[in-house]
């Protein structure tokens, strides 16, 4: 079990919290000029990476907000958290594998 | 190839079984291959041999970053059914299932498959609406299901708990009879050593670090950390590493890659006599040939690399567990792992051609890929022999999700994800 620690509560164990795959994923400006390929995009592609991922997370049984996240998902330990809207911070070099 | 039969371990017995040989080859990479086919699961490992034994081609390699049968096809709980909603799904699920009915024989490899019967548990109104359309389809379809009552259901599954005061009691159940089990390791090595002898190289501790490609964009050859191995075909069959490697290439996937688990108990005498499922309360049991009852849990919520789960995901199975089959309450469990799957947005895999001339990739098989080993990869030695998908693969196409021609068992929940 993880701990998530929420930028707005503080650590809580990763039950409260609901995933919200993948952050910084923004929708079409123009939806009605997005090609197919676009939307493809948006809706299905993702990084999957193996190394630091920025991801999103829902205090669902907290505070009810989504924040941003980067862990590693090759040992899922949280380098750091933020607010919805923040850019990532800078991680230690040699994070991305 | 030394073949295995009744009259050989006769014979083997006079020589102290000194004489059996290594069952294939530990291979070093040549410089060049017609074909290369990245990842030595089941799936990668059926489809070099189906290359090699269906289409000619026997200047092949299987490179493996760690050894053969390592990944998810050692860890999973070894289910075969075939009973899913859409045509698509059912076709390709059945034609893998009539494989397995043969597979010991073709492969001379007893792969100890079992269609002891798989049972899918409804608790609900909605389930069993659910559940009956499932029935009503595969029917359809030409795959065996049927409806069970209750009283049925414990009938052929006499520890099933069918009393009506717990938080979800059995309803019915849908029971497809040719589905089973299967010992996983022995798919792995029955198709690696009937690959072997038609000369395809097996090449473990072999880790892909990049793909060239040439002027055109076609794919040239392999990076691995045992060398560069030119190929003009590469067929990526990496489970949950899918991504990685095609990313060497510049495809993108619909994927995300999930730990998903599943645990043993101590081993015991016989006690149940087939697979029982439950998509509702997320639990599915069977018993192996050693007594251990294998148990598979949830996926984590996050994607992951680790092979590890959170304990709280099988926590919550083995309380439905017990719920369910009162029997086991005291049984100590010996050994939980856990396995990366590659999840697609349906939920349906992908066999098929890529962007990339010369790349093929077989993936997206998320949560349940073991059932459809050998027909998943004589399906993709087809689409990679001939440049391109048979008839039965073809709606499998990374293209279906530009195109809204998805085929949604994520919806249709042909099991809980």
């Amino acid at each position: 079990m993880l701990i998530i620690d929420c930028p707005y509560c503080g650590p809580r164990p990763e039950p409260e919290f609901t995933h919200g795959g993948e952050a910084h994923i923004a929708r079409p400006a123009d939806p009605s000029q997005a090609t197919d390929q676009q939307w493809l995009e948006f809706l299905y592609l993702r990084k999957n990476t193996r190394g630091v991922f920025a991801e999103r997370w829902r205090h669902a049984r907290g505070c009810g907000r989504f924040f941003n996240a980067l862990r590693d998902t090759t040992t899922d330990q949280f380098l750091a958290t933020y607010r919805a809207g923040q850019k990532p911070p800078a991680v230690p070099v040699g994070g991305e594998r | 190839m030394q073949k295995f039969s009744a009259w050989a371990l006769f014979k083997e017995a006079f020589g102290g079984h000194q004489g059996w040989k290594s069952q294939y080859r530990r291979a070093t990479p040549k410089a060049e291959y017609d074909a290369i086919i990245v990842g030595g699961g089941g799936h990668g490992l059926g489809a070099a041999y189906y290359l090699a034994a269906e289409h000619g081609l026997t200047n092949i390699a299987v490179v493996e970053k760690g050894w053969i049968g390592g990944g998810n096809t050692g860890r999973n709980t070894t289910i075969i059914r075939s009973n899913y909603l859409f045509d698509e799904s059912a076709r390709l699920y059945d034609h893998s299932l009539k494989m397995w009915e043969d597979l010991s024989q073709v492969l001379n490899y007893n792969t100890m498959f079992s269609p002891r019967g798989v049972m899918m548990l409804a608790h609900t109104v909605h389930d069993m609406q659910v559940i009956k359309r499932h029935v009503h389809a595969n029917r359809g379809n030409a795959v065996d299901n049927e409806w069970l009552t209750p009283e049925q259901a414990k009938e052929f599954c006499p520890i099933l708990n069918i009393e009506q005061n717990i938080r979800y009691p059995v309803v019915g159940a849908a029971l497809q009879r040719r589905g089973g089990t299967s010992r996983h390791d022995t798919v792995a090595w029955g198709y690696a050593r009937a690959a072997d002898a038609l000369g395809v190289d097996i090449i473990e501790n072999c880790e892909v670090t990049g793909i060239r490609r040439d002027a055109h964009g076609a794919v040239e050859g392999l990076e691995t950390t045992r060398g560069y191995i030119r190929s003009a075909k590469i067929g990526v069959s990496a489970a949950g590493n899918t991504s990685v490697v095609l990313d060497y290439a510049g495809v993108k996937l619909p994927l995300e890659s999930f730990p998903l688990q599943a645990l043993v108990s101590e081993p015991v005498k016989p006690i149940m006599p087939c697979v029982v499922m439950s998509n509702t309360i997320h639990a599915y049991m069977s018993q192996s040939d050693k007594g251990e009852l294998v148990i598979g849990a949830g996926t984590d919520a996050y994607n992951s690399y680790t092979q590890r789960g959170g304990l709280h995901i099988s926590a919550h199975t083995l309380e439905s567990i017990c719920e369910l089959f009162p029997v086991v309450r005291r049984m100590k469990m010996l050994r939980n792992w856990g396995g990366i799957v590659d999840t697609t947005p349906d939920r349906s895999p992908i066999i098929a051609k890529t962007p990339v001339k010369g790349l093929y990739v077989n993936c997206g098989w998320g949560t349940g890929g073991f059932k459809a080993t050998p027909g998943s990869a004589h399906l993709f030695a087809w689409t990679i022999a001939k440049d391109e998908p048979h008839p039965i693969n073809a709606p499998f196409t990374i293209e279906r999700f530009r195109d809204g021609l998805l085929i949604d068992e994520a919806a249709a929940a042909a099991v809980a994800h």
